[in-house]
């Protein structure tokens, strides 16, 4: 047997948030960089899969399985194709530069009892996320899937509830009661989504006899395995729903703006890059490949939901007046995007939806944290309380730009790429919805740039005056991820060599071929 | 030797890498730096210019293919260029008015502390207009298209500690993001009509695709030609944009970004020549924008915002005349090359004249600098005989072809072009008559240094102390030699463009050619502009040469009043969409708060009776829930179980 690498790739963090939990009170800097090396070695693993993977091979790679319930037949059962290698070098990237992000954000304060060990706990939580998600990325079991699914929602509600601005904390009880209505509307609605799929779970189940998703996924393809159509409609609502909670569609997305307004911005952008790709990548993976029938059943109403929550979102970030709940509105409208491009099923449309999960994590990192880096030196989340950022922080400002553009969907950056792809995709199948979503991209310069102008452009206000510039720490959070997106917008071929033949088998899962073009061009 | 395209980008692209991130150990070296790299730019581009003289006609154009930039099923966006006469035209005008635009930079931003800054975004600029016209397909051309678009987003808005820099430059991006939609659709209809958006294979079939497609395709090109070159209606951003410094509106409207449009109308001409109604489109949008820019630059006082309107102007000939097909292409190119001569010199001048004026920009407190600044005054004079299509000069020699091609278009609609393209060049000759008055003769109507606390539309990098009269001088060698060549090019180009049609053969591969056959004689339409020109120039003789010039604004017509405030189209912004889409996100802030969160936690309360549990959680009781979930979730496997064995 050969080495379990996708084990190892959930296993190193896991052991990661331990060791660094048991860390004693007075060593939180070990625990910091303890916490660093883990997140480290987890990209390392995460590389390794990328390496390890043959885009021209099976489907599912690197495989492992073992009998985990065995009266209900769950597996453990694990395996990667390339949307999954993509979302676990994503969430294996983007985890160190959470961390060192957030080194400060969760110092104890004076007030604070000696033993009170709140850095240990906010670094192991954010390895638990992350082992976890990892984990529910390789999951080829649905139950296994499911339990991730739901038992990552415990370490968010704790970092969402525990951990708040440094700029809010220090006994401003408004800000903590506000925190604790944003970190238990999370769980809410999320554990309302996992019930509704437990459901939904149990009755594959109860139809198909076993919970491994390989399996039922060829016996339907063969034609063993016949559902009844309403059966299969109501299996796929239960996941869906679940799905678009955690992804988050209009109407179920409200949960999104509290949670990243209210959690530091390390942990905003743990929520809205990493833990809601798992909604995405669900709908692909199992909404498209468990119940391809019911799928393009609930396309048009899907569609419609996607529009509506990229109009929406990005007309609802325009209205905001703190910088974070715009990010967030921003990805609810993003989120749109993706959904979009996962239902418009052309090949396009999908492999745009999986670079733009990729894409879209790296540039929301990339404008959030910088937000956080101002946050922190203002203490407030007020839009209104900047003003001529760019005169006394000149790179803060630049990278904040950057991050911007790359949230407009600039070309030359990442997220163009996957937009572009997307709305091409879309519009193949669906014009008038592609012309639709197409307005976004005015929507969206439309909030980034208001964003930008009254943040950093205009006179000093008297309170930025004597703001610092970023400090080298912040610098390194923020010069690689902008290089990402540099090397991604212009040169995305790595990503899509992987992402392709995962995209070919989706689309032949639900039975669609891509739209001929009307004239065959000439050579 | 077509190995080199590359450079042509990557020379600009590495200034500005170097210039934004190389910090301030750059500042002393870094105008020098980028003015040599904007300038190696053009060295390349003459020699690619040579090679492909020593070649047949049609075998000119040369591509490079560097590698697939997104490589998706059934989508094939490469990076690669194509480099034709069309495109050459475009590289020797962006890289040599470019290049000079960078010199007189040295001079004018030398008191600014942030001119390292702005020669990287220059060249910056520089590049995304050489990718925007080299690129061969259409996905390629989007990218240096928008990073035109963020290019005059850094310039225009480069003062940013003015608010309404700011403004101008968020103003202009957003603009042209409404025309980019036009673009992307445009770019989409073509792949689902012929599978790609490669130049070649496009424009190739475009005759076998139905003529509706065609049509549908040519107007959303349109519509990103009016964004990129601020043609009615989407023009709004143009004036603005007087904010950024000087050598921007210059490099804005001579060399780069405005011409965008028509060339991407020029280059899809097989599109457009198979739809005759996207075509009538085109024109008409030129025509109203013709008149429209020209009514606007008759009333503003404000010196770079008149030559602003006249830009727009000047561009609306161009579009009318790409819109004519076959029987204009080569004379909108023509025209925009002479037009890039002489608009850029007008606007270096004007540069001149603010640089020596304490950055006065208002006319009224200009006159008599004749005497003062002869070198500018030289310079700006032959563009201005240029610019009105003086007999024998640049502008006249293009411009006069666009007027025979307008009526040639035939019918009722070739009069009625002919008409508005004559009526255009009388309004050109009285405002930029009115503008040569005003600045260089009459009373000298100086005024005191105003303060820059209080003073929006100043210049910050002022150097006279408020209330201190301005000593006008001329200005520096830096300056004057970038001013003395353009108008080398205002004065000849136009003539040696025509010399046996010289312009029209070299780009009759591309863009093909069809002589127009005017309903009269070419010598009377000739005649006719040569009439219509000096009753514009009589008008504002009488106006504004033998009266004095008041130093405050008369009040002034009900057309004059308009004008001045763009013919109120800003006013019809600013209640539709700006208030509009203010109430708008209000209003939807609002019902997302209390509408769509209330009925789904109302609903999730309802159906689980979780209100109390609610209450519960945020006392702490998570793990209640949690269990109680798993108690349910118990109770339904239990059922589910039953109904099977059942």
């Amino acid at each position: 047997m050969s080495f379990p690498l996708l084990t190892a790739a959930a296993a190193l963090p896991a052991a990661g948030a331990i060791v660094t939990a048991a860390v004693p009170a007075a060593r939180r800097t070990t625990a910091k960089w303890l916490a660093l090396l883990f997140s480290l070695g987890t990209l390392a693993l995460a590389v390794a899969v990328m390496v390890r993977f043959d885009p021209g091979g099976d489907r599912y790679q690197l495989t492992e399985s073992h009998a985990w319930i065995k009266d209900f037949g769950v597996r453990y059962e694990l395996g990667v194709d390339g949307i999954g290698v993509a979302l676990i070098a994503l969430t294996a990237l983007l985890v160190p530069f959470v961390v060192l992000a957030g080194w400060h954000d969760a110092d104890p304060l004076e007030t604070h009892s000696k033993r009170w060990r709140p850095t240990q706990g906010f670094f192991a939580l954010i390895l638990m996320v992350e082992a976890m998600v990892i984990l529910s990325f390789e999951a080829t079991d649905v139950f296994l899937f499911y339990v991730l699914f739901e038992a990552m929602l415990i370490p968010m509600y704790f970092l969402i509830g525990g951990f708040g601005d440094r700029a809010h904390a220090g006994g401003d009880d408004r800000a903590a009661a506000q925190r604790s209505y944003a970190a238990v509307k999370f769980l809410l609605y999320n554990l309302a989504g996992g019930l509704v799929m437990l459901a939904a779970v149990i009755g594959l189940y109860v139809v198909a006899g076993n919970f491994s998703l390989t399996e039922i996924a060829a016996a339907r393809a063969s034609g063993e395995l016949d559902m009844a159509t309403n059966t299969e409609r109501l299996l796929f609502l239960g996941f869906f729903f679940a799905f678009a909670v955690k992804a988050p569609l209009w109407p179920l997305h409200t949960w999104l703006p509290n949670a990243m307004g209210e959690a530091t911005a390390p942990v905003a952008v743990l929520i809205t890059a990493v833990v809601d790709k798992v909604g995405t990548f669900a709908m692909l993976r199992f909404c498209l490949g468990l119940f391809p029938e019911a799928s393009r059943w609930a396309t048009p109403v899907i569609i419609v939901l996607a529009l509506v929550s990229i109009v929406y979102g990005a007309l609802l970030a325009v209205g905001q007046r703190d910088i974070k709940r715009l990010i967030a509105y921003a990805s609810i409208s993003h989120f749109g995007f993706i959904v979009l491009g996962i239902f418009a099923m052309t090949s396009q449309g999908q492999s745009g939806a999986t670079l733009y999960m990729v894409n879209h994590g790296i540039s929301t990192a990339a404008l959030m944290l910088v937000a956080g880096f101002l946050i922190s030196r203002r203490g407030s989340r007020l839009i209104a309380d900047y003003g001529g950022v760019q005169k006394v922080a000149p790179v803060l400002a630049g990278t904040f730009l950057v991050g911007g553009l790359a949230t407009l969907s600039l070309p030359g950056l990442a997220p163009f790429v996957s937009e572009f792809l997307v709305l091409v995709g879309t519009f193949a199948r669906y014009p008038v919805a592609g012309v639709v979503a197409t307005t976004g991209i005015v929507l969206a310069a439309l909030y980034t740039l208001v964003l930008y102008q009254r943040t950093m452009t205009g006179p000093v206000k008297e309170e930025v005056r004597a703001m610092p510039d970023l400090r080298p720490r912040e610098l390194a959070v923020v010069a690689p991820l902008i290089a990402l997106l540099l090397l991604l917008g212009v040169y995305p071929k790595p990503l899509t060599d992987i992402v392709n033949p995962a995209v070919r088998h989706t689309m032949s899962d639900v039975q669609q071929k891509d739209p001929r073009p009307d004239v065959e061009a000439a050579k | 030797m077509e190995n080199l395209i590359a450079l042509l980008v990557a020379a600009p692209l590495l200034g500005a890498a170097v210039l934004l991130c190389g910090g301030r150990r750059l500042d002393k070296a870094g105008h020098w730096l980028g003015t040599l790299l904007a300038a190696a730019s053009f060295v390349v581009g003459v020699v690619l210019f040579a090679d492909m003289l020593g070649k047949g006609p049609e075998e000119r154009a040369v591509h490079q293919r560097l590698f697939s930039w997104v490589p998706v099923e059934g989508f094939q966006a490469d990076v690669a260029f194509q480099l034709d006469q069309l495109s050459m035209t475009f590289v020797l005008l962006i890289t040599g008015v470019g290049t000079l635009i960078h010199v007189y930079s040295i001079g004018y931003m030398e008191h600014d502390e942030r001119r390292r800054r702005f020669f990287g975004y220059l060249n910056l600029f520089l590049a995304a207009m050489l990718l925007l016209v080299i690129a061969d397909n259409y996905l390629l051309l989007y990218f240096g298209w928008e990073g035109v678009g963020l290019a005059s987003y850094l310039l225009i808005g480069f003062w940013q500690h003015k608010p309404s820099a700011a403004t101008a430059a968020k103003k202009a991006f957003l603009v042209n993001r409404v025309g980019d939609i036009g673009l992307s659709v445009a770019i989409m209809l073509m792949f689902t009509t012929f599978g790609t958006f490669a130049f070649g294979p496009v424009l190739g079939s475009a005759g076998e695709a139905s003529e509706g497609m065609l049509t549908a395709i040519g107007l959303m090109l349109l519509l990103a030609a009016c964004g990129k070159s601020a043609q009615v209606p989407l023009q709004s951003w143009l004036g603005d944009a007087m904010e950024g410094p000087t050598p921007v509106s210059a490099l804005i409207h001579a060399a780069t970004m405005v011409t965008a449009g028509v060339y991407l109308i020029t280059r899809s001409g097989a599109i457009f020549n198979a739809a005759p109604d996207a075509q009538l489109a085109v024109v008409v949008v030129g025509a109203v924008t013709l008149l429209f820019g020209a009514i606007v630059g008759c009333a503003k006082d404000d010196i770079k915002k008149a030559l602003a309107g006249s830009t727009m102007s000047q561009i609306g000939y161009m579009i009318l005349a790409a819109g004519l097909g076959p029987i204009g292409y080569a004379f909108a190119i023509m025209h925009l090359v002479t037009h890039g001569f002489f608009k850029a010199g007008l606007f270096l001048g004007a540069g001149s004249v603010m640089h020596g004026m304490n950055d006065e920009v208002d006319m009224r407190k200009y006159g008599g600098l004749r005497t003062y600044m002869p070198v500018t005054f030289v310079t700006f004079g032959l563009g201005y005989l240029a610019i009105i299509g003086f007999p024998g000069l640049s502008g006249f020699w293009s411009k006069d072809k666009i007027i025979e091609a307008a009526f040639a278009k035939g019918g009722t609609e070739g009069w009625i072009l002919g008409a508005v393209t004559l009526l255009g060049a009388g309004i050109t000759a009285y405002y930029m008559t009115r503008v040569m008055i005003m600045t260089f003769f009459g009373e000298k109507r100086w005024q005191p240094a105003p303060d820059p606390d209080t003073t929006a539309g100043v210049e910050p990098g002022v150097e006279a102390a408020p209330g201190e009269m301005p000593h006008p001088h001329e200005s520096p060698k830096s300056m004057t030699v970038p001013m003395i060549l353009l108008a080398f090019g205002s004065v000849f180009a136009g003539g040696l463009f025509s010399l046996n049609s010289a312009f029209v053969h070299w780009l009759e591969p591309v863009t093909d050619f069809q002589h127009g056959h005017p309903p009269v004689s070419a010598a009377v339409v000739t005649t006719a502009t040569v009439v219509v020109l000096l009753i514009g120039v009589g008008i504002a003789y009488a106006q504004y040469g033998r009266r004095p010039v008041p130093v405050v604004a008369p009040r002034g017509s009900l057309l004059t009043r308009a004008a001045r405030r763009d013919l109120l189209q800003d006013d019809f912004n600013h209640v539709v969409l700006v208030r509009g889409g203010e109430h708008l996100t209000r209003s939807l802030v609002y019902v997302d708060h209390s509408l769509v969160d209330g009925v789904v936690n109302g609903t999730a309360a309802a159906m689980g009776g979780l209100s109390g549990r609610m209450r519960k959680l945020q006392n702490g009781f998570a793990r209640s829930y949690a269990v109680s979930m798993f108690g349910g979730a118990a109770v339904l496997i239990a059922a589910t179980l039953l109904m099977r064995a059942v």
